[in-house]
């Protein structure tokens, strides 16, 4: 699973494998040859197969689950029902909150949306545990569902108070400005849509678990299993060695995760649980719907001095989830008076969750939109209007930035595109039946901090291996980590292995938010330097060294080989160094947590995000940024919008890998496409449903949706935001793609549109 | 997925002996029969493949006609130069239905026996009523979800919207469809739902589809399929037209001009209304424009399908408009 062929590597570096070289990814030829194995791939002896029974109905109660048919079906070792599951602790969240509840009930006696899981069937064979539960008949006394925000029963939810950011007198000032304007906002509900579903395959030997489960948190989910089960984290294993996207999604042991799990408890055999495609939008939140009005007052000459914005997001029943629309709003633009608050309004969903940039995605098509349509309203370029309410420092903290290369990426993005050129009278472009458009917006993501380890090994034949329970769900982990490790110790790129994807590895948290990059080359930097000193401690001390003689106080390692500073002395591979001193191995063990830190604190830093550093820590306030210039072609019969050309310019800090950063970027800008134009969950209102939970009525972009994406990067090494210099990258180019295109949409048709996606029916 | 007995025919005798059994359907090409089966439409007692009969994949083209075998694949025939240029509309029908993938599997006979992507046809767990699947249990579609919906040819029992493209190319040049003993148009073949929603076709047990033959035209030497949709691949039409297009020896009346509409009927749907308004007629944007109007005569709308109706016979006038440019 880890041995990665390196002869793949582009040309366009002399250092590939250096931290910041252009490497492919490792991972990549055993991906598209097939042979790397995801983990409900693995074949396991005496493998069972459960298939998931869902509500049918949005609100209401289970009255009566009829299994007989389904028991008696050939194949079916097992059915669950709420009454026959075995008991479940209830386990602490993902900030490590103790529960609610003392128990956990996975299958629902009382349905809250549509889709919740009511029971499941356990067989020798897929297809008998698919057809058997056909046969279970669930019987329910139904209660009227809140099917969506503008439900009109859904009223205006809970006010969130830590979302409240007020400064100046926003109002007053509002009124006063003699520039206005207010506008409302909406997105839908919309899915994280990974290729790979969620699913897992669940082993117990004993009181021990194994799980081979897609995990974004391997330790974090260990731990949820370990509460649910009510046996030591040890005892948990999980196996997520590729990740077939996550987006968000696959952070958290879920419902059907402890179905899986009860059930290969129950039987005492391993049993194999995957979502269906239609399941895979009903067994865990998307991002949720939202709702923003931005009022901006601004002087004629274009500077704003109020800013009110009001937003509220969806949540489920019985879950919450805050989607927080100010985090761009509060942060983006020079404002002296300023006020943001939030509500959360209950509906009949599953808890919605995280997808790429929760929050600051929607708010950004909040303001960046708003923005726009200031610009519009004092005839000014976008642009201008921009540079002219930029902030020098955090206008909510009062702090300077760590690093925001913004200015840079208005300037290197509207060059590259030739925004120059604009005409900036909406409906002035056209070529033939198309509109053009251009149009514009920023971005930005905070640079989220927490503490990693990993194990370095240095073995007898010279090779490296580097151990961490991080993983890789395609934005390069198993590449960048092995660039640290060969950079930091000075041997090429091939000879290191990177071991990820187990929990059993050393600890790590999260990958989400952006942070695992830099929590993680920061680990493996400490953990390898670790390992060179002791190798060079051993080569310069161990009487059976060669370099005992040499009287330099320290060794150079370079392309494997070790040799005095001058080179004037003996020069030896790490492997025959290796076998002159008698050593096997060097292992160290590095992270980034204090000395003082507890055993406890450990725990929880690896298996909550409780301990997480927050991002305007100490002196400074640090974010990655962008900007996005994109050109849209709208048909005028047809009211069909196609991207046509997008360049951004983003402010990431250090790359540790242009090519993977690119490519992570240019997946944020696709995705961002995807939900300007296309992406909504479109709910059935007498049903509290959605119905295009599939992969054909659910639209994402193909191919021919795609333009030429061109990214610049404009960041410079951050030193405040991670050790090797890095600021986030993967949530940072979906945010500001939405409003990018909105406004470009507008600037070709003069018609706003500000419920998201912009499709057909709403322009012609 | 239930358990069903699967049958090989080798011969179109064996398959249309095996095709009257009780609960048989036919395996071609797989790409519908195959999904409607994952999400519990399709519950076939017998699965009879004929994908093994010789010869029935011929792509046969003269400037009489096209011949094509029920067993042709979509990407084949969209590919064929004959076909390109004696039916082009067929060609760019055929390139802009589906994905690669399903264009390689699919077959020109299945292609006629796609069903519909009504979501709620789709979904028998969740919304058990439905004319087309259980007769008389009634329609979730109406009042509920309704944007990809037909406004032509619906009723009170059905409002789900005919999917394909190739097939609106075919009514538009008055192919035929070949049943063995019966041929039938193309245009006949496909039913609308009236009362009975759960008769899409008119094929008889017994029946195989062998070919469908396509008569040339000057109007079908010059044709076009615009398909008009949300992206700009794989994915159903918001509203289609296949037209073709034969002008007189001026240059700028029309002779013949042929019209059918997809994505916006519950079959595919020729707009005579429109031909006959525009035969005679000199090339011109606004009357092309005006006579497009009479695409959508006596639609009905079911909420967030509405903007079809405007739609549609902008396509129209885009289609006969391209045609008239490349004169």
């Amino acid at each position: 699973m880890t041995v990665h062929d390196m002869k793949h590597a582009g040309s366009d570096s002399a250092r590939l494998e250096a931290v910041g070289g252009r490497l492919s990814r490792v991972d990549g030829p055993a991906k598209i040859t097939g042979a790397a194995k995801y983990a409900f791939e693995q074949r396991l002896d005496g493998l069972t197969h459960a298939v998931l029974v869902g509500a049918t109905i949005a609100a209401g109660k289970v009255t009566a689950i009829d299994a007989r048919a389904a028991e008696t079906a050939p194949g079916v070792l097992l059915v669950l029902t709420p009454d026959t599951i075995m008991e479940l602790k209830g386990a602490s969240d993902w900030l490590g909150n103790p529960p609610a509840l003392s128990t956990y009930a996975p299958l629902a006696r009382t349905v809250t949306f549509s889709g919740q899981h009511i029971a499941a069937v356990v067989a020798e064979t897929f297809e008998q545990a698919v057809a058997a539960a056909a046969l279970v008949k669930v019987t329910y006394e139904e209660t009227p569902a809140i099917v969506d925000l503008s439900d009109r029963k859904a009223g205006d939810g809970i006010q969130i108070d830590m979302m409240t950011k007020e400064w100046g007198d926003a109002q007053a000032a509002f009124a006063a400005a003699p520039v206005r304007v207010c506008a409302a906002y909406n997105t839908p509900r919309e899915f994280q849509v990974a290729m790979e579903p969620h699913g897992l395959i669940a082993r117990w030997q004993g009181d021990e678990l194994t799980i081979w489960e897609p995990s974004q948190w391997l330790d974090g989910m260990a731990r949820t299993y370990a509460e649910w089960f009510g046996i030591p984290f040890e005892k948990v294993r999980l196996v997520s060695p590729y990740i077939g996207g996550g987006f968000g999604s696959k952070a958290l042991a879920l419902a059907h995760s402890a179905v899986a799990a009860a059930a290969a408890k129950m039987l005492n055999r391993p049993v194999k649980l995957v979502l269906n495609r239609p399941q895979n939008f009903t067994s865990y939140g998307g991002r949720a719907a939202t709702r923003q009005t931005v009022t901006i007052g601004a002087d004629k000459d274009g500077k704003i001095q109020s800013i009110v914005h009001r937003g509220v997001n969806e949540t489920s029943v019985d879950g919450m989830w805050v989607e927080p629309l100010g985090s761009v709003t509060s942060i983006m633009y020079a404002t002296p008076n300023f006020s943001s608050k939030q509500n959360v309004v209950r509906v009949n969903t599953v808890v919605p969750g995280a997808k790429r940039a929760p929050g600051e995605n929607p708010s950004a098509f909040g303001i960046e939109c708003a923005i726009d349509e200031l610009a519009h309203e004092l005839g000014m370029d976008p642009l201008q209007v921009r540079l002219i309410n930029y902030a020098e420092q955090d206008p909510q903290v009062n702090k300077p930035w760590s690093t925001r290369q913004l200015r840079e990426a208005f300037a290197a993005g509207a060059e590259a595109f030739g925004w120059a050129r604009r005409s900036h009278a909406p409906r002035s472009m056209r070529d033939g039946h198309q509109l053009i458009g251009w149009g514009m917006a920023a971005g930005t993501y905070p640079v989220r901090r927490a503490h990693g380890e990993a194990v370095v090994k240095i073995l007898a034949d010279g090779s490296v291996e580097v151990e961490s329970s991080s993983i890789d769900m395609g934005q390069g982990t198993y590449t960048i980590l092995a660039q640290t490790a060969a950079d930091t110790l000075g041997v090429p790129v091939e000879q290191v292995s990177v071991k990820l994807g187990d929990s059993n590895f050393a600890r790590a948290g999260v990958a989400g938010g952006s942070r695992l990059a830099g929590v993680m080359t920061g680990a493996v930097y400490k953990a390898a330097g670790l390992a060179l000193d002791e190798l060079i401690g051993l080569a310069l001390s161990d009487p059976r060294s060669p370099f005992q003689k040499v009287r330099d106080n320290t060794l150079v390692v370079k392309d494997g080989r070790i040799a005095s500073p001058r080179g004037d002395g003996p020069e030896l591979s790490i492997a025959e160094l290796m076998q002159a001193v008698g050593r096997d191995r060097i292992e160290a063990k590095g992270d980034s947590l204090p000395t003082s830190t507890t055993p406890e604190e450990r725990y929880k830093n690896y298996t909550t995000i409780a301990m997480s550093i927050p991002h305007t820590e100490g002196n400074y306030s640090r974010h990655s940024w962008c900007a996005h210039f994109v050109e849209v072609r709208v048909d005028e019969d047809f009211g069909t919008v196609r991207v046509s050309r997008v360049v951004s310019a983003l402010d990431s800090g250090r790359l540790y890998n242009p090519k993977l950063a690119e490519s992570q970027w240019k997946g944020g800008i696709i995705m961002g496409i995807g939900q300007a134009l296309l992406e909504e969950g479109i709910v059935d209102r007498r049903h509290g449903r959605v119905v295009n939970g599939n992969l054909a009525d659910y639209m994402l972009p193909t191919n021919a949706d795609i333009p030429d994406i061109q990214t610049i990067s404009v960041g410079i090494p951050d030193p405040h935001s991670s050790a090797l210099g890095g600021k986030g990258v993967g949530e940072l180019a979906i945010v500001g793609i939405a409003p990018a295109i909105a406004n470009a949409v507008f600037h070709a048709t003069g018609k706003r549109v500000r419920d998201l996606p912009i499709t057909l029916e709403k322009l012609i | 997925m239930r358990d069903f007995s699967y049958l090989r025919a080798d011969t179109i005798e064996a398959a249309r002996n095996a095709s009257a059994l009780p609960g048989a359907m036919l395996l071609a090409g797989g790409t519908t029969l195959v999904d409607l089966a994952k999400c519990g439409v399709a519950e076939p007692s017998t699965v009879i493949d004929i994908s093994h009969i010789d010869g029935l994949d011929a792509i046969d083209v003269t400037t009489e006609r096209a011949m094509i075998g029920a067993l042709a694949k979509m990407s084949h025939v969209a590919d064929n130069a004959e076909v390109k240029s004696h039916f082009p509309a067929v060609s760019e029908a055929l390139w802009q239905a589906a994905s690669a993938q399903l264009r390689n599997m699919a077959t020109i006979g299945g292609n006629l026996m796609q069903r519909t992507r009504c979501p709620y046809f789709r979904d028998p767990a969740n919304f058990p009523a439905c004319n087309k699947r259980s007769p008389g249990s009634g329609c979730s579609a109406i009042g509920g979800v309704t944007r990809g919906h037909a406004v032509l040819g619906t009723s009170e029992a059905c409002i789900a919207t005919y999917p394909g493209d190739l097939a609106i190319a075919l009514v538009a040049f008055d192919a035929v469809v070949h049943l063995g003993e019966r041929s039938l148009k193309v245009e006949d073949f496909f039913l609308a739902p009236g009362a009975t929603a759960e008769r899409e076709h008119d094929i008889r047990p017994g029946e195989v589809i062998t070919a469908i033959e396509i008569p040339g035209s000057a109007a079908a030497r010059r044709s076009t399929y615009i398909k008009v949709r949300d992206r700009q691949s794989y994915e159903f039409a918001a509203a289609s037209a296949a037209v073709g297009l034969e002008l007189e020896a001026d240059g700028r009346t029309i002779r013949d001009i042929r019209v059918a509409l997809g994505g916006v009927a519950t079959k595919p749907w020729r707009a005579r209304a429109v031909e006959d308004a525009l035969k005679g007629k000199p090339l011109d944007e606004a009357n092309i424009r005006k006579a497009s109007e009479l695409a959508v005569e006596g639609a009905v709308d079911h909420g967030a399908n509405h903007y079809k109706i405007a739609l549609a016979p902008r396509v129209v006038a885009r289609a006969i408009l391209k045609l008239g440019e490349t004169a």
